[in-house]
């Protein structure tokens, strides 16, 4: 793999550019491609928006684009409405957040932070994409499916989504793709962080942006193949007449259900949430790693209780395998399988806590500069903890009665990962763009859309709580008109709506910076943020193979404001003589 | 705590203590999340690059945060042990004497809620696929002698106050879950299964709606509260001494103008309806109107309504399969 960068000039443009195996070329692929899935299925959202906040009348401008069997006269039929719910929630996880944390900053940063001139198998990496990139498309030809997209929520319980149109089989063969694509990363990951760390980079010398990323890709590996398998059931029982999930006597609108019977639909609960509740942590690790290399580079100093940070992270992926029943106290669970799983649930309480407060802490005697990507790695601390907090009272399943399915489940989620992760993933991009571009992006368009971003979010996501908590469904068409109980809290719907509005026009100041700093940025020289982790000793941006001279490590990764020495930071690459 | 959550009106035996908890959890939040902000808050400000340019490498010696870690841990536990299992266990293992209980059949299906009563036998009529017709929903044989009592409602569940409900719930095709907020329940209805759940009302709904009464101040069109439908609790007399408004008139927002043009201004009303059985799980497009209603009544009243029911009931049993 040294020997790539000599014949860096004979790859033609599409070897280089689209087809490529140079994991920073695939890493902003697929930083493109997610950020392009984002910002569609946040789209999505705006326009179920409007029929929450005005039921029933027609949306405006773009109303009656949608054509008459999804939004006659502009006015969103309940099954578009349900269309646009199950895929915005698949494409703002598996298409958007996952492959931006895991597959954009995983395939950029993690090579270069161990000081490695490629991920360990290039050519699985540049097909990892690829599979993704033919999932996503899938998915969004399910809208132009008779009867138009999967529509039984993301977590398509059967037997709805069984006898659902067949956007539904689309949506299935998308996550096939999706899975198996995560499948190659992960793997190509673990490999990379055993095999190819630079010398002298043990691992309790890795940045926890590395650990969290290794410890991702371990809950990959193990917990998407049961929902692959789940997956091809399910299509067997849409196309082959199985009956995996689907028990007899079913009677759909007054007929009969001619299926084979004798299956179960808790099975697929049962294998959707072993892969859906690790995969709330594959969202939030990575997302705790950016934050982590963001605080300790810009409080200039060590991360405090790195150790226990590290081990926090390994016993939550652990601890992520044996909750995911959490989701499904509603099914008639006995006392002894739901006090098993409230017990893990409050057990992983713990490390998740120990690690927001050791981020906490390492705030105290720092000298914080209040950078744009520190703003919103600050910012996630209490969103992510708002987040948390508000999962306790759903882990425990006598608390869950009254929420369970309400829109409190909808702020609960909603605050981890969107001003949670995706926060932490714009505090990455704000990061990691001038090594990626030699550029810094715009620090007044940064603040804009940073402080802009933080209002909204809360305006949207706040009054969910008390949507909830006043016992109002979460995925109803009208936001709960129909219902006397939801009258006192049915004006937050108005107001939570103009909050996801304005969002978006919060997104348009970062959009151009983007493009904007790509080319018009400000130059800067390779260690822009004065860091110590190994990505900064790389040129920027960094050339095919990487670094000049194969780094070798000396010391740990946040040596900033070492005593009796004169600048504050010692790069991780830096001889101890020196 | 528990004013400031705006729970939805409790009527059922067992919801104050899951309100009890829930206000609990609340406060452990709110002392966590203040406690957090104000550390986060004041040392973002002391500890800024203008106020402090060098950094400490060392940063916190101290173990407080461990404690807090075990604290919060040590709560964690009282609260799963002491609260959420003995709760838990009294909804799904504790279930009342059935000689002591009202015992119905919940059947959902898209998009509506199937009420079955035994009748006076106690014992529900066999029920089979092939009957199934939209004036049979459940497909109840009525040649079955233990069918011949049974009461079937659609959307409309009577129960009486102060007397232990058992549902014994299923779906016909998908599934549904049965929530209603006012008693603290929520099952999901799972095709293939018979889940039951119980819950004991303690309040009429009579008794809920008077809760839930509000002097209302009536303003032209749009600036009203928001009226949904909403029962008079007393009569209102115009200027000219008609009676515009009785008490027990169910009025909503379009004939707040006739009232204000009546020269009334304020009203006693409340919700129409409290009591609402609320689909919780997706279950098509229909699911946004999956409402069904329950009924809390004196006994009297509920006697009543049976027997109502009961003399509609079909005479020919074999007609009534046709």
């Amino acid at each position: 793999m040294e020997g790539n960068h000599s014949h860096d000039h004979d790859l033609g443009f599409w070897r280089k550019y689209i087809f490529s195996q140079d994991h920073k070329v695939i890493g902003i692929q697929y930083g493109f491609t997610s950020l392009l899935f984002l910002l569609f299925g946040f789209g999505l959202m705006i326009v179920m928006r409007w029929q929450l906040a005005y039921p029933g009348q027609p949306i405006p401008f773009i109303g009656t684009w949608f054509g008459e069997d999804r939004a006659p006269e502009g006015i969103m039929l309940p099954e578009f409405y349900n269309q646009l719910g199950a895929m915005h929630g698949t494409i703002m996880v598996f298409l958007g957040v996952v492959p931006l944390a895991v597959g954009a900053f995983g395939n950029y940063i993690v090579p270069l932070q161990i000081g490695a001139p490629d991920m360990a198998f290039p050519k699985l990496n540049m097909s990892s994409y690829w599979v993704y990139f033919v999932g996503g498309v899938t998915m969004l030809a399910s809208f132009l499916m008779p009867g138009g997209a999967a529509n039984s929520g993301w977590t398509s319980y059967p037997p709805l989504s069984v006898i659902a149109t067949t956007g539904q089989t689309f949506w299935l063969i998308g996550m096939v793709f999706l899975i198996t694509s995560s499948l190659l990363g992960s793997v190509n990951f673990i490999v990379t962080i055993i095999q190819l760390r630079a010398k002298g980079l043990t691992f309790m010398r890795l940045p926890f942006f590395v650990w969290a990323q290794f410890v991702t890709s371990f809950l990959l590996l193990l917990a998407f193949p049961p929902l692959e398998a789940a997956g091809v059931l399910q299509l067997m029982d849409r196309l082959a007449g199985s009956s995996f999930f689907m028990p007899s006597g079913l009677v759909v609108t007054g007929q009969a259900l001619n299926v084979s019977g004798g299956g179960s639909p808790l099975l697929w609960q049962h294998l959707f949430w072993f892969l859906a509740h690790p995969e709330v942590y594959v969202l939030i690790l990575p997302a705790m790693g950016i934050v982590g290399e963001i605080i300790a580079n810009n409080t200039r100093k060590p991360l405090w209780g790195y150790k226990s940070m590290v081990y926090a992270v390994i016993f939550l992926g652990f601890m992520s395998f044996i909750v995911w029943a959490h989701h499904m106290f509603m099914t008639g669970m006995g006392t002894i399988i739901s006090t098993f799983f409230q017990t893990t649930t409050m057990i992983i309480s713990i490390p998740s806590i120990v690690i927001l407060t050791a981020l906490f802490i390492s705030l105290w005697g720092g000298s914080i500069r209040f950078t744009t990507p520190m703003l919103f790695a600050l910012a996630f601390l209490p969103m992510f903890g708002i987040g948390g907090l508000t999962g306790l009272p759903l882990g425990l399943s006598a608390t869950d009665i009254p929420l369970h399915d309400t829109y409190y489940v909808i702020g609960h989620f909603h605050y981890v990962v969107a001003p949670g992760t995706i926060f932490a993933l714009f505090a990455g991009i704000y990061y990691w763009f001038p090594k990626m571009t030699g550029r810094k992006m715009n620090e007044v368009l940064g603040r804009i859309h940073f402080f802009g971003s933080l209002v909204c979010m809360n305006a949207i996501f706040m009054p969910m709580f008390i949507v909830g908590l006043a016992g109002v469904s979460r995925r109803l068409w009208d936001g709960g008109a129909q219902y006397a109980h939801a009258q006192p809290v049915l004006h937050w719907n108005e107001f939570m709506s103009m909050g996801a509005w304005t969002l978006g026009i919060f997104q348009i100041p970062f959009i151009m910076n983007i493009f904007w700093s790509i080319w018009k940025g400000k130059k800067v020289e390779e260690n822009h943020w004065e860091a110590t982790t190994l990505e900064w000793a790389a040129p920027s941006p960094p050339p095919h193979g990487n670094f000049l001279t194969t780094p070798e490590v000396y010391r740990a990764p946040y040596e900033y404001s070492v005593p009796g020495h004169k600048k504050d930071f010692i790069p991780q690459n830096q001889p101890m003589e020196a | 705590m528990k004013e400031l959550l705006h729970l939805p009106l409790d009527g059922s035996a067992h919801g104050l203590a899951i309100d009890n908890m829930l206000a609990a959890i609340h406060w452990l939040m709110l002392i966590l999340f203040l406690g957090w902000g104000a550390f986060f808050i004041y040392t973002l400000i002391r500890f800024r690059k203008k106020k402090n340019p060098v950094a400490n490498y060392a940063g916190v010696k101290s173990h407080l945060s461990s404690y807090l870690e075990i604290a919060v841990a040590v709560f964690e536990a009282v609260l799963l042990i002491g609260f959420a299992v003995p709760l838990w266990a009294k909804r799904v293992n504790e279930f009342p004497a059935e000689k002591d209980a009202t015992i119905v059949r919940v059947v959902a299906e898209q998009y509506s809620w199937n009420i079955h009563y035994p009748g006076a036998d106690g014992i529900f009529g066999r029920t089979s696929i092939s009957l199934i017709t939209d004036d049979n929903p459940l497909g109840l044989d009525r040649t079955d002698p233990n069918a011949k009592d049974d009461i079937a409602t659609v959307n409309q569940m009577h129960v009486p106050v102060n007397k232990p409900v058992i549902v014994r719930l299923s779906s016909k095709d998908v599934i549904h879950s049965f929530g209603v907020p006012t008693m603290r329940v929520k099952q999901d209805a799972i095709p293939g299964q018979v889940i039951p759940l119980w819950f004991t009302p303690t309040l009429t709904t009579d008794q809920l709606v008077a809760e839930m009464a509000e002097q209302f101040q009536l303003k032209p069109e749009g600036t009203s509260p928001k009226l949904f439908e909403y029962i008079a609790l007393k009569d209102f007399i115009a200027k000219d001494s008609t009676v515009v408004l009785k008490k027990g008139d169910v009025f909503s927002q379009d004939v707040v103008k006739s009232l204000l043009d009546a020269g009334v201004t304020q009203v006693l009303a409340a919700p129409n309806v409290t009591t609402e059985i609320a689909c919780a799980q997706l279950c098509g497009l229909g699911h946004y109107r999956m409402r069904g209603y329950l009924s809390v009544d004196t006994k009297e009243a509920y006697d009543a309504w049976m027997a109502d029911q009961v003399s509609q009931l079909p005479q020919d049993p074999v007609a009534a399969v046709k």
